[in-house]
């Protein structure tokens, strides 16, 4: 997996609540037995004005002109502002896919969905929840300045305002560490093989059942 | 020391080890596993050299992209006509063949919706903890199970090592008392909780769902409330269990045999200790529920089906007032408009959510003898599995809505996700009985009301929707 240290980026805006799974990458986009080639329908159902299908040339599909992440401004933005509930309903982790192919490396909201929130770890994209006035006021200074940007800093946990103004953010101690230093997960989970299999042996004689392989 | 909750005492019997960073790992007993967001976890396992920990504990079946109609099942995978789709089912079956995981394939009378084979199979159990990658795994917890949803890197984690990663969540009782009144379903009661708490309100918790409505809830709609806890923002839904669980679990396929009375002792623990606290309590009086009908783009945008459309203006937050703006225009609603005058273009019955042998009764009660309104272009039944469809079928069910002028479909999950070819076209308006109202959710453009299987027959006779309770009286 890649690391998450800090990044300092270009701002851009998904100004609304509960923005779902299903908006991030549209279900068509899901038959693809890749983990890659997602960042191109990224919001497709905002995005474009005509609707997408796999393996359709993007590059020639009519933009929606009104779709902030398709104005000028917002070009090579790293970080996205967003709303309430951000990456609700399905868990497909071809949202998180999708964000990261389309350059985001960190998405601040005042809440997110459950899996959405953990998925996003998976593929260090960093989800950060600052309070919802903090948010509001985040997207007010966007909105106001071209060219915004925020410095993300996961060592220290806080999230820096051009004018040094730096807002503390929470993350689980494990999901920090493994972020700052890129771990892969399954192998640190397989260095307490010997605790799993213990568990295991334990199980199958208290509850056997749960080890028939009548089928 | 205060009592332990159900979700507490799941936790604690699949905890394998709890780390100082306050992580832990948890053991996963059944990985219930569909083509959509398994191949890449297959893939990458393959591509580190890695071996399912215990590949019995997988099963497999494709259900997303599956076409219902029985023309493209009738030649199995080579049938499905989209090629996408068709790598997609094939990849599933390759990856099972290869790793000896027992699969329900596309043909198998055992095939159908992933969280409607767990439970009806007993490959779900009482005091399992089961994962599968689809956040609608809640399901399951109605058989009072720890069921939640991961992504595809859980999926490759939990193939990997039995376990995951996770942290434990916070405890919420969702308790419903009083008595239902008639025509109010299982679908109406998670809607209206919904709408109570939002669809956040569950974010961060494992919700029990508790009080005399749910006890006397048969399993089935269990399932359904359970099914619907994500769109309440929650990962797991659970029921403790009771003699109705152990009624609907005794003989299934997979049910313990020779481990019935061990198994049985086991999960007669399975409830929340009388001096148990939970973080958060919501109560909603059951005999207050109301047939419900969601209007908007998101599950808590919904009303009792006497209720009017909302204006935005009456909304003082300016976030949420935007969003039922934008909800109002994408569904092509007025603010004021009565649901009952909302007409319906087409009505779907099915997914996991409603698509079990007492949601098509339900349906096929109010159908039968009448026949669908001629405005609606398409009324589709779309059975969760082979087995409730043949259930459905040995009880001539088919043959009533056929009749009704409905399609009679074979299982998968159709149009709750659209990933097949039963969709909406854009500016389409539907009756659903799936779980997720989204923008494009049932096809670009399409607008969705989600309701009960009662309340989809209902709409699709009159062509607008009803209150079914009038309805019923009327026939």
């Amino acid at each position: 997996m890649k690391s998450f240290t800090k990044i300092t980026g270009l701002v851009a805006p998904m100004d609304r609540a509960n923005v779902d799974t299903d908006l991030i990458i549209p279900k068509q986009f899901l038959k693809s037995i890749a983990r890659t080639g997602f960042g191109a329908n990224a919001f497709d159902e905002l995005r474009y004005l005509d609707k997408g299908e796999p393996g359709k040339d993007n590059s020639s599909r009519p933009l929606n002109a009104d779709f902030p992440l398709n104005h000028p401004r917002y070009q090579g933005a790293t970080i996205l502002l967003t709303r309430e509930n951000f990456g609700c309903g399905s868990s497909r982790e071809h949202a998180p896919w999708a964000l990261d192919e389309f350059g985001f490396r960190c998405i601040i909201a005042p809440s997110f969905a459950d899996i959405f929130f953990n998925n996003c770890f998976k593929n260090a994209l960093l989800p950060v929840v600052l309070p919802a006035e903090v948010v509001s006021l985040l997207f007010n200074d966007m909105y106001a300045c071209e060219g915004y940007q925020l410095t993300v800093d996961l060592q220290e946990q806080c999230v820096i305002r051009p004018d040094g103004q730096s807002y503390p953010f929470e993350v689980d101690a494990f999901r920090k560490h493994c972020l700052l230093h890129g771990l892969d997960d399954i192998g640190l989970t397989l260095q307490d093989a010997e605790h799993i299999k213990a568990y295991e042996a334990k199980r199958r004689v208290s509850a056997p059942w749960l080890f028939d392989t009548a089928y | 020391m205060a009592g332990l909750t159900l979700y507490d005492k799941l936790w604690r019997s699949h905890l394998v080890l709890e780390r100082d960073d306050g992580s832990a790992l948890i053991y996963i007993d059944r990985h219930i596993v569909h083509e959509v967001t398994s191949p890449q976890a297959f893939e990458g396992l393959r591509l580190a050299g890695r071996k399912p920990w215990r590949v019995g504990s997988i099963v497999a079946t494709p259900d997303h992209n599956v076409p219902t109609t029985s023309l493209e099942r009738a030649s199995g995978v080579e049938g499905i006509a989209d090629p996408i789709s068709k790598i997609q089912v094939k990849t599933l079956d390759e990856n099972c063949d290869e790793l000896g995981i027992l699969e329900f394939k596309i043909n198998d009378r055992r095939q159908g919706i992933v969280h409607v084979v767990g439970p009806e199979t007993g490959a779900c159990l009482p005091g399992m903890t089961i994962v599968c990658g689809d956040s609608h795994t809640s399901t399951n917890g109605a058989l009072g199970a720890l069921a939640f949803g991961i992504g595809t890197s859980e999926v490759e984690h939990v193939m990997a090592t039995q376990c995951l990663v996770a942290k434990k969540m916070k405890n919420m009782l969702v308790q419903v008392d009083g008595e239902l009144g008639a025509g109010v379903t299982p679908k109406d009661v998670v809607l209206a909780i919904i709408g109570e708490i939002g669809t956040a309100g569950g974010t961060g918790y494992a919700i029990e769902f508790g009080g005399e409505v749910f006890r006397s809830m048969s399993m089935e709609g269990r399932l359904t409330v359970c099914n619907m806890a994500i769109e309440a923002g929650a990962r797991a839904g659970m029921v403790a269990v009771d003699e109705i669980t152990l009624e609907y679990v005794k003989n299934k396929p997979f049910a313990p045999g020779a481990h019935w009375d061990l198994a049985v002792a086991e999960w007669r623990e399975l409830h929340s200790d009388a001096d148990a606290t939970f973080d958060r309590v919501v109560r909603l009086d059951g005999g207050k529920i109301q047939p419900q009908v969601t209007w908007g783009t998101s599950p808590e945008m919904v009303l009792p089906v006497l209720g009017a459309v909302p204006n935005p203006d009456a909304e003082s937050d300016p976030v949420k007032k935007t969003s039922i703006q934008r909800a109002l225009e994408y569904m092509g609603l007025q603010a004021g408009q009565a649901i009952t005058e909302i007409p319906v273009d087409k009505v779907f019955i099915g997914s996991c959510t409603n698509s079990r042998i007492e949601d098509i009764r339900s349906a096929a009660e109010i159908v039968k003898g009448r026949h669908k309104a001629a405005s609606v272009a398409l009324a589709m039944v779309v059975p969760g599995s082979g087995e409730v469809k043949a259930q459905a079928e040995a009880e001539g069910l088919d043959k009533i809505f056929r009749e009704a002028g409905f399609e009679w479909r074979e299982p998968g999950c159709s149009m709750c996700l659209a990933m097949n070819a039963d969709r909406l076209e854009p500016g389409e308006r539907c009756a659903s009985t799936s779980n997720r109202n989204f923008e494009g959710r049932q096809g670009y453009g399409g607008r969705t009301h989600l309701v009960s299987p009662a309340m989809a027959a209902g709409a699709a006779i009159a062509g607008h929707f009803v209150d079914v309770r009038q309805f019923s009286a009327t026939h």
